[in-house]
């Protein structure tokens, strides 16, 4: 049973943190008490602003004398509900912990706070002609949440996820000790990857409060070729022969045209193409203008080959914008489009993409209920969105674990996974517990029971 | 019906940086674009052309590197495109550009309609468009938001002006300056691309131009020097309103509306 924070408790945590960085009861906004998944909400008893390890150290030190369970959140953009204080207690965020600390040139790493926003650091690299580049649609997440849900994103194809590039962590513990691992070395066999446990741990096993990132140069090119398709399936089918074809893309993203419309009402703007029915986006970086050119040339014509009609240029900053805008939006956009919505964030092999994309519609049929999708085509992670539109709750919640248990078992029989970068959180505990098996959830709850005996750390989550 | 667009090639990165000791904009040779507000123009004559049927054609002035532009506003639909490159162009200031385009235009054949982007990003003067229209004997509008009727004789436009919009009829042949964003602009087709013959850009010399007047080309045909050229102040203002939700509201659309939001 957990203890619930009682005055005494918040007068401790007053002198540990600054007391106006200490809300309590309707200090909280509302806000607090939920991320971006629908349907669970739970406000904390305590929200603590925290600016630095030594109070999320104190913090978590007095929390586990007292049994007080204790949620980590960035800026709760979340869409599994990972960062929502099922049980009460103390919340510490972490928007305040906002340094970019250093940027190492001669190990090419930048040290960051675990609330610095992944679009501030993006553009903090490029200011410097480095890149980082894990790229999630949602650019105002910190990068402790990007860290926490292992963030996938747009350049996966190419440059991989957000684990590829976590040097070194500085964690609080549940039990208020501060453990560095990692660090700003290249290679590391030294011993169980402690490191690699916390990413992805979706604040489980301990609070980040200072990481180490690599950065690469900059490519000093990047464009793109929008490539429409008669149909969905063309386009999609279209993948494998692009990934078979060796070319380099940092991209290949899916998505069809009325999530376009959907990104245009929503963002106001019009997209430069609404004339076909689907269309990939296709990414190309480097610092060759040669090399760009050739690579570019080669994927267009095997698109036109396999039946594109056109292959658009996307090449100045002003066209670029007027598209990936679009696609960082649509997730957005698609919310914006219905009262509700549940998402599905499967991944699968590369080339098992194609018949996880043709599924979707049938499993609209079967449920009854409208089921836009769109994706990273190219690294197999596909993101579908359940929409609620106008159904009673009744309805909706059978029809949605309707879908989700047909999408989830359709997913395994492909080898594929229950999230691809959204993370498990409390939404899709069951999923997960379906897909590991009984023998994996076992072992993971031994590693909570090893870092966090008393479950005081973001309880109700994974499993 | 025929439309010219006058186009310009720019540096590519939109943040142009002037030399703080010498004032000289840094350019980077290797690293070009069309225009970004010429897009506008050339967006609004592809769907003109696409009601009314006709030729498009694009103009621009400048070094030869400039054929990659002019190239890129055939990818995106073009019939045709002249380059107007000589060396006695060079170091032309608006009044010579203008001299320069319109003895050019006078050897692209018949036109309805010349569309131009409002301002270019490099020079940003806004002024050769409607200096052109002067030089050609024609009507001209400037800050275009919209076509909102065009047939053979007349287009009816709408206008963003200091303080007001402003709808007009004129009269064929005119000249427009198509404001930003008043559309989204069709992306380059690889396919055109891969279609398009390398000389389908012309290049007209001073030769090519007939009763051109040297005197009044390139630097010496200038009436205006640049002394100096530095980045412009960022302006950091900031306004802070008080008051209650309702007064807030008013003021917040009697804003909106002075800056013609609503």
């Amino acid at each position: 049973m957990y203890k619930q924070p009682d005055a005494q408790d918040i007068a401790f945590l007053k002198t540990v943190v600054d007391p106006a960085r200490v809300l309590t009861g309707t200090e909280i906004a509302e806000d607090y008490s939920h991320d971006e998944l629908g349907g669970v909400q739970q406000s904390p008893d305590v929200l603590i602003k925290a600016l630095s390890t030594e109070e999320v150290a104190a913090v978590m030190r007095y929390a586990s004398q007292q049994n007080i369970p204790v949620v980590c959140r960035g800026s709760g953009t979340g869409l599994v509900g990972a960062a929502v204080a099922l049980k009460g207690g103390i919340m510490i965020e972490t928007l305040g912990m906002n340094k970019i600390l250093e940027l190492d040139r001669d190990n090419l790493t930048v040290t960051v706070q675990p609330g610095v926003l992944l679009m501030d650091l993006a553009a903090f690299a490029e200011e410097n002609e480095f890149l980082y580049p894990p790229d999630p649609g949602e650019k105002s997440a910190t990068i402790g949440g990007n860290i926490s849900t292992n963030a996938g994103g747009m350049r996966a194809v190419k440059y991989g996820v957000t684990r590829d590039y976590v040097r070194g962590l500085t964690v609080v513990l549940p039990d208020g000790s501060v453990e560095r691992l990692g660090g700003k070395i290249v290679k590391n066999s030294t011993g169980y990857s402690l490191l690699n446990l916390i990413i992805g741990s979706e604040g489980t096993l301990g609070i980040i409060t200072e990481a180490i990132l690599k950065l690469v140069p900059l490519p000093k090119i990047t464009e793109s070729l929008l490539v429409p398709f008669e149909t969905g399936e063309k386009a999609i089918e279209t993948v494998p022969h692009i990934i078979r074809s060796k070319a380099s893309l940092t991209a290949i993203e899916f998505f069809e045209k009325q999530t376009i419309l959907f990104a245009e009402e929503y963002l106001g703007k019009k997209f430069p193409d609404t004339h076909y029915p689907a269309y990939l986006l296709l990414t190309v970086d480097g610092s060759d203008r040669a090399v760009i050119d050739k690579e570019l040339e080669t994927v267009a014509r095997l698109c036109m080959e396999q039946g594109a009609p056109d292959a658009f240029i996307v090449d100045t900053d002003e066209r670029k914008e007027s598209v990936w805008k679009a696609r960082g939006a649509f997730l957005e956009a698609i919310k914006a489009s219905t009262t509700e919505m549940d998402e599905c964030d499967v991944v699968v092999p590369r080339d098992k993409i194609a018949e996880f994309v043709e599924y979707t519609p049938e499993v609209a049929r079967i449920v009854n209920l409208r089921i836009p999708s769109f994706g990273h085509a190219g690294d197999g992670n596909l993101h579908v969105y359940i929409c609620r539109d106008g159904l009673d709750e009744k309805t909706w919640k059978e029809r949605l674990e309707q879908a989700f248990a047909l999408m989830y078992k359709r997913a395994d029989e492909l080898s594929g996974l229950v999230s691809g970068e959204h993370g498990i959180g409390y939404a899709k505990k069951d999923y997960m517990k379906a897909a590991c098996g009984e023998k994996q959830i076992a072992l993971m709850k031994g590693i909570k029971a090893v870092f966090d005996p008393n479950n005081i750390l973001n309880p109700g989550k994974l499993f | 019906m025929n439309i010219l667009v006058c186009v310009k090639q720019v540096p590519g990165t939109s943040q142009v940086e002037v030399d703080p000791v010498t004032g000289v904009l840094k350019r980077d040779g290797q690293n070009n674009k069309l225009n970004p507000y010429d897009l506008f123009a050339l967006e609004t004559a592809l769907r003109i052309r696409e009601e009314q049927g006709g030729e498009i054609k694009t103009v621009s002035m400048g070094p030869p590197q400039a054929t990659s532009s002019l190239l890129e506003t055939v990818y995106m639909g073009a019939d045709a495109a002249y380059l107007i490159s000589d060396r006695l162009f060079a170091g032309a200031d608006v009044h010579a550009t203008s001299y320069a385009i319109a003895s050019g235009i006078r050897r692209t054949g018949a036109f309805d309609l010349i569309l131009c982007g409002k301002q270019t990003t490099d020079g940003d003067t806004a002024q050769v468009g409607p200096e052109l229209a002067e030089m050609l004997g024609i009507e001209h509008a400037a800050n275009v938001l919209s076509i909102d009727a065009i047939d053979d004789k007349s287009v009816t436009v709408t206008m963003n002006l200091d303080n007001l919009i402003q709808t007009q009829t004129m009269l064929l042949p005119c000249l427009l300056t198509i404001e930003k964003d008043a559309c989204t602009p069709r992306l380059p087709s690889f396919k055109r691309k891969l279609e398009t013959a390398s000389d389908v850009v012309t290049v007209l010399t001073a030769a090519d131009l007939t009763g051109l007047d040297p005197a009044r080309c390139g630097l010496k045909g200038s009436p205006t020097q640049v002394e100096r050229i530095f980045p412009p102040e960022v302006n950091k203002n900031k306004e802070q309103f008080a008051g209650t939700g309702e007064q807030l509201s008013d003021t917040l659309f009697d804003l909106l509306q002075q800056k013609k939001f609503v």
